[in-house]
């Protein structure tokens, strides 16, 4: 198989035409870090864009960065650290589940999964602070989507679409997005001993306050076996946590976890975890470190399943003593990573069918080549919202070169 | 008129009698309105300077009569135009002659209040406020706060993506929305989302947020709620420069604070807001800021020392700090009530809505003066200064012959310069008619035709809003056609490996 290594923007408006006219699909690669995520694809060459790596503008003071989509994520969370500033929605760094290489991944991989981390219940998504983007469509056209400011209304917001595309709409050359000052500081509320349903609640009285709680993550006794690094140093194994941030300006964030905890007294007393410890916990639970593809639990499939919050905690508690599989809550419930025993559909018709009952999606984003060549990777949409997504897709793509298959086992043919 | 609309189909009008009692048979009573003098409140949005009474008005109270409705529209190829509330400022809901007007003023019940999930499910026609009355007896609120929010409805704020004075810091509507029900022009309705943090799928409710009724007909809509802040307190500054309150808004976001609301007022406006509401704005200055801080009093109290500090040294000659509710809303409300206040100085106003980015102000409002003197026409800015969204309202008399026109192209003009600078033609009141035959002017016919394209995979026909964002309208078959460049040697030059 080729891999065609692009120079520039032009590069890849020709690769995709040229790929248009053989009738050749293309897998388009940045670092490479998710290519285990969603189905094989029939693709027959790689677009390797990772020399679009450039940072084109920063303006911290416009709270904006523009890049090429080949830029390095870590470098460029370092360089916007270096002002004080960070992306809000707390991307995810896949490399611990997946088990690749760490510090791999790009800015157009990250916008491409669209895999928000803790922060999400405050800040949004990658799809929030995406604001502008330059692609190569199916048409083997360049487009321009969105703009270079917060504040747009003009047109279509296709940038929207983009983000969480997987790669199926078009390729990214090039993206502005939204950055924010990071917290002065942080604190992190510890409950103990709750189950999943009482954290749940929990968590659900600590986002209905006016405390401003950018994070609400629950970790089961059962996920504990398997955990070390700064979740496994939070106490005695086998207790679970619930855990609970705030986070400004110092006093406001000292002031706010103090009323926290006292409004969570009925939950049992908290502990206080603060600053880089806290910071430290957050990103155990944003990168799954319970279930490490290099832990004990690497070996078992893991979903991304996202619910409305408050059901979460009585789901994940039936799925995991169904299955005997195990769950770590973010969201306030409203996402579970779920690992669950090897089997040779990771559980999925149980799982899906309990999922869409509390109206809830799941995406398998870590499991075997055969068993996701037995089941649909992304949650199955209803008939008619499937094909408006199919008539979407089509828009971009109607030869569907990019990334074909990725998304849905039936688009291989 | 200066704008050109779609054609009208005669032989639609032709039909219109039996149409009209088509539509009799799918919404009975006195929900099909057709004659001239009922369907005048009709003939126009927020934009008043544009009418145009349509074929028949049509108030549906149940999906299934949306649907019914479209699929009949579509079946027989009549153009349909949605409404909410009618308050565009963009003329989003401008009638045509042949068309449909399809108005969601009835569907106004909230269906569900959800606290432990934290939404509300609601219908399209319920006013953005009432969301938030609905859920106040328990702290919460629905964040975007348009200025029109007693009347605009929400399903109009979905079409508009609108904005409001907070939305620097809590988000505009595509961000505080979870999903929706929607019926597409054949009939179909489909269920987007729900109460779950995130979608599955490609992002469409991304999508249909801020389509201005061009994609389909939302008939019920999951929104977030928020807690109230504990507390809010604004600050009032003065600069004698313009160039002053920029830099202070760039110093204070630059010091990692995002305030609740950052508002700033030029001279014309602050003078025109002074005398309609007496809100003690001084008149000795060339730029005011109005800027809010939102949370825990001590939180706040903080702030408000960190930013009278930082306006200070960027040379702030006034600055009052609300010390109770009453200030603090009397401080807002000669910014809120701007638009009217203009209305009073002025016989005639045309509000624009371009974005720029934040660095740009001094050089925007410089080229706006310039602009004012070259067209002879007065303007007032009220701008939203942290997120660079800026509201020139040029100052004109409709009865004097040529005035309108002139203001136009003041419109126009300023909103190439704001694209110039790098920002964009509106932040926050749509494209409609309005900034419609300017898109060339930011955007190319490639991303054009991306956009239509996008159109084709919901309305084919062309049947929804046709007329509004885009100026040239091309058929789906013509768009959907790959150019494939035969001969072209596969990958000629690239590196392989």
């Amino acid at each position: 198989m080729d891999t065609l290594k692009i120079r520039d923007a032009a590069d890849v408006e020709a690769a995709v035409r040229a790929a248009i006219a053989s009738e050749q699909p293309l897998e388009i690669v940045g670092h490479g870090s998710k290519r285990s995520v969603g189905h094989t694809m029939a693709t027959n060459a790689v677009l390797d864009v990772s020399a679009l790596n450039a940072v084109t503008s920063y303006e911290p003071n416009e709270l904006i960065i523009t890049m090429q989509a080949g830029a390095p994520l870590a470098d460029v969370l370092s360089l916007i650290d270096s002002k004080n500033q960070e992306f809000a929605f707390d991307p995810m760094d896949t490399s611990v589940l997946l088990g690749t290489a760490a510090g791999q991944g790009t800015i157009g991989g990250m916008i491409g999964a669209g895999l928000a981390g803790p922060r999400r219940i405050k800040a949004g998504g990658a799809r929030d602070h995406l604001l502008g983007a330059h692609a190569v469509s199916g048409f083997g056209d360049s487009f321009k989507a969105g703009g270079k400011v917060v504040k747009n209304v003009t047109g279509y917001d296709l940038c929207k679409l983009l983000a969480g595309s997987w790669g199926t709409l078009a390729v990214m050359t090039e993206v502005t997005l939204k950055v924010m000052p990071k917290a002065e500081a942080e604190r992190t509320l510890v409950l103990r001993g709750l189950d999943d349903v009482a954290a749940n609640r929990a968590m659900t009285a600590a986002l209905g306050s006016p405390y401003d709680v950018s994070g609400a993550a629950h970790v089961p006794h059962s996920a504990f076996k398997a955990t070390e690094g700064a979740l496994g140093a939070l106490g005695p194994a086998g207790q679970a946590v619930t855990l609970l941030r705030l986070e400004g300006i110092t006093v406001s964030a000292a002031h706010r976890a103090a009323s926290l905890a006292a409004l969570l007294k009925p939950f049992g007393a908290a502990d206080l975890v603060e600053d880089a410890a806290s910071a430290a916990l957050w990103r155990a639970v944003r990168d799954v470190t319970p279930f490490a593809a290099g832990g004990p639990l690497g070996a078992w499939p893991v979903w991304r399943i996202v619910c409305p919050p408050a059901s979460g905690g009585a789901f994940g508690q039936a799925l995991a003593r169904e299955t005997g599989g195990d769950v770590i809550y973010d969201w306030g419930g409203g996402l579970i990573w779920a690992a669950l025993p090897p089997s040779a559909d990771a559980h999925a018709a149980l799982l899906r069918q309990r999922v869409t009952a509390i109206d809830g999606h799941a995406t398998l984003l870590r499991a075997p080549d055969a068993v996701r060549r037995a089941v649909d990777v992304f949650h199955p949409q209803t008939d008619g919202v499937a094909a408006l997504a199919e008539r979407v897709r089509h828009s971009f793509d109607p030869k569907h070169i990019l990334n074909r298959g990725r998304l849905t086992r039936t688009a291989i043919s | 008129m200066t704008i050109m609309m779609p054609a009208s189909d005669q032989t639609v009008l032709n039909r219109r009698d039996a149409i009209i009692a088509d539509l009799r048979a799918i919404v009975p009573g006195e929900g099909v309105i057709s004659s001239a003098a009922e369907m005048l409140p009709y003939e126009s949005d927020g934009l008043t300077a544009y009418r145009q009474p349509p074929m028949v008005v049509v108030l549906p109270e149940t999906t299934a009569q949306v649907s019914r409705v479209l699929k009949y529209c579509f079946d027989n190829g009549i153009k349909v135009v949605p409404r909410g509330s009618g308050t565009s400022l963009s003329g989003g809901a401008l009638p045509l002659q042949d068309a449909v007007l399809l108005g969601l003023g009835k569907f106004k019940r909230i269906r569900e209040i959800d606290f432990e999930n934290r939404v509300v499910v609601t219908e399209p026609g319920v006013t953005n406020l009432a969301i938030s009355q609905a859920v106040a007896h328990a702290g919460f609120y629905y964040a975007p706060d348009p200025s029109s929010q007693i009347a605009c409805s929400i399903g109009g704020n979905i079409a508009e993506n609108s904005g409001g004075v907070h939305c620097l810091k809590y988000g505009m509507t595509t961000n505080n929305v979870l999903g929706c029900e929607i019926v597409l022009i054949t009939g179909e309705v489909l269920r987007i989302g729900g109460k779950a943090p995130e979608n599955a799928g490609y992002d469409l409710m991304g999508i249909i947020t801020g389509s201005e009724g061009l994609l389909g007909v939302v008939t019920e809509i999951t929104v977030r709620i928020l807690q109230k802040p504990e507390t809010a307190r604004a600050l009032m500054v003065g600069f004698p420069e313009v160039e002053a309150a920029g830099e202070c808004v760039a110093k204070i976001i630059g010091a990692g604070i995002i305030p609740g609301g950052m508002e700033m007022m030029d001279k014309p406006a602050i003078h025109a807001a002074e005398a309609f509401v007496h809100a003690g704005y001084p008149l000795d200055v060339e730029a005011l800021l109005i800027i809010e801080l939102d949370g825990p009093s001590i939180e706040v109290d903080e702030l408000i020392k960190r930013v009278e500090t930082i306006a200070l040294g960027c040379g702030s000659t006034t600055c009052q700090i609300s010390d109770s509710e009453h200030q603090r809303l009397l401080f807002w409300s000669g910014r809120k009530a701007a638009f009217p206040a203009v209305g009073r100085i002025s016989p005639d106003y045309l509000c624009m809505d371009g974005t720029i980015p934040r660095g740009a102000l001094p050089q925007a409002l410089a080229r706006i003066r310039q602009l004012s003197e070259k067209y002879g026409l007065g303007v007032a800015n009220v701008f939203h200064a942290g997120d660079g969204n800026l509201h020139p309202l040029i100052l004109y008399d409709a009865n004097k012959p040529g005035e309108m026109d002139k203001a136009e192209a003041f419109g126009a003009d300023i909103l190439r310069c704001c694209v110039e600078l790098g920002g964009v033609l509106t932040g926050e009141h749509g494209v409609g008619i309005e900034k419609r035959d300017l898109m060339p002017d930011m955007f190319s016919e490639v991303d054009l035709n991306q956009q239509q394209r996008l159109k084709c995979a919901f309305d084919a026909q062309g049947l929804l809003n046709p007329g509004k964002v885009f100026p040239t309208l091309h058929r789906c078959a013509e768009l959907g056609r790959v150019h494939v460049h035969k001969g072209q040697l596969a990958f000629p030059d690239l590196p392989r490996f």
